[in-house]
């Protein structure tokens, strides 16, 4: 199936060390030392980036300083080694703190809760859980046969996708992290305000009725018990997210090195700038199809920024490319009656234009 | 002999657990029987909340990751 295929990259999936073979034999105070040793190598390399970039490009490539291919080559040797190296620690990080959060555990969190109180719970709990597009539907007959209302369910399916490691990561690296903050608060208020709606509506009839007569799925997955597991999860994420998105992330930069270099300033201001009022619709529009790209897009954005756009509609695009997916939509109609899946994308695109325009009415 | 079915609905990760779970039975030389469950309501009467997951006769034993050959050797003994 070629849907679940584009999503491979964002597959992350839930920690299970019921059964997991033995770690490492070697004494856990040595896993310590390693981790202290990396993470100083890292720390090294990374501040000293764009000396390295600059003596590159100039020194041994022996490049022109004021040429438009030196401008993008420097903007790709600097870029490249930096995001990918941020992308290293974050998933690391992220890998260790997903390890406290499975979705079983997340379940367990929100059943119960007073529908306001879950949907703000869900929306920050969708940021750290384990998610992926291939398992969005067990999940969300997990989470509805356990009896989590539909609006909290929502909450968490609009932030899990949006609010990922990689967008921040992709941002903070390359916008900085006012931008990355911003996408999180604005990602959050999104995922925990359209849910609401959602719960409002009393949209349960267009649920596919087969998700009721499941059962109750059983707690298969036991949480990682010590930090030797945590560890190694980590690593495991790395492996997994890293190995999946670097060419996506190598391929974003190219392209936008690309544009740093040769479009000329202000050339996108006619048609992406903030006087512009269809652009941010249109943005949405375009973003709700190119799904895949995620991991290649904020490059290209990034540059786009740099050539005049407006700070509103670039966000409301990346927003869109990454919280609103025709594949998730497709496969949630295995579950979802279509009118519920419009709701869904509607409540969701309204917000995301919201905050385009107001983005672009105050920056 | 051993009946192994592997539920997802075709992402690339259980592609991956099918090809473990084939080259684990083959290694250990047992009789089975490797089915891949991808329609999802029948995923879902396994109860399962994350794919790809590893079934062995009946009893799911893995759950949301693709574990290494010699991990789903022990399952399958």
């Amino acid at each position: 199936m070629t849907i679940t295929e584009n999503n491979k990259y964002r597959c992350q999936t839930a920690p299970n060390y019921n059964t997991a073979a033995p770690l490492s034999k070697k004494h856990p105070l040595k896993w310590l030392v390693y981790l202290i040793l990396i993470l100083a190598a890292w720390g090294l390399l990374y501040t000293n980036l764009s000396v390295i970039a600059n003596w590159l490009t100039y020194s041994i490539l022996n490049m022109n300083h004021t040429s438009r291919l030196s401008a993008a080559v420097k903007f790709f040797i600097f870029e490249v080694p930096k995001v990918l190296m941020l992308l290293v620690l974050v998933v690391f990080g992220i890998g260790i703190i997903r390890s406290f959060f499975t979705p079983e555990r997340t379940r367990k969190i929100l059943s119960g809760k007073s529908e306001s109180v879950g949907n703000v719970l869900a929306a920050l709990l969708g940021t750290v859980t384990p998610f992926c597009s291939c398992s969005a539907i067990p999940l969300f007959v997990g989470f509805v046969t356990a009896g989590i209302p539909l609006g909290v369910t929502f909450s968490f399916l609009v932030s899990a996708p949006m609010i990922n490691e990689i967008a921040l990561v992709l941002l903070f690296g390359l916008f900085g992290w006012k931008i990355a903050a911003i996408y999180m608060s604005t990602g959050l208020l999104i995922a925990i305000i359209s849910g609401w709606v959602i719960g409002r509506l009393h949209m349960e009839k267009h649920i596919e009725p087969w998700v009721f007569s499941s059962q109750m799925s059983q707690n298969t997955s036991a949480d990682p018990t010590n930090w030797n597991q945590r560890i190694r999860y980590g690593f495991d994420a790395v492996r997994d997210i890293v190995g999946k998105v670097w060419l996506y992330v190598v391929l974003g930069i190219g392209v936008g090195a690309g544009i740093h270099g040769y479009v000329p300033q202000d050339f996108l201001a006619s048609f992406m700038g903030k006087g512009i009022w269809w652009s941010v619709p249109v943005a949405v529009l375009l973003g709700v199809p190119m799904y895949s790209n995620a991991a290649g897009i904020i490059p290209i954005v990034q540059a786009l920024l740099g050539k005049g756009a407006a700070l509103g509609t670039v966000l409301a695009f990346m927003m869109s490319v990454i919280g609103l997916s025709l594949p998730e939509a497709i496969i949630l109609r295995k579950v979802l009656k279509l009118k519920l899946i419009f709701t869904f994308f509607g409540i969701v695109a309204v917000g995301i234009i919201i905050i385009g325009y107001l983005f672009n009415a105050i920056m | 002999m051993k009946k192994i079915q592997i539920l997802g609905t075709g992402c690339q990760k259980c592609k991956k657990l099918a090809e473990n779970a084939d080259a684990a039975a083959k290694q250990l030389g047992i009789e089975y029987t490797l089915e891949k469950v991808t329609d999802i309501k029948e995923i879902m009467k396994f109860a399962v909340m994350t794919t790809p997951a590893l079934v062995v006769d009946g009893n799911v034993k893995v759950t949301g990751k693709v574990p290494t050959v010699e991990e789903i050797q022990n399952f399958i003994k």
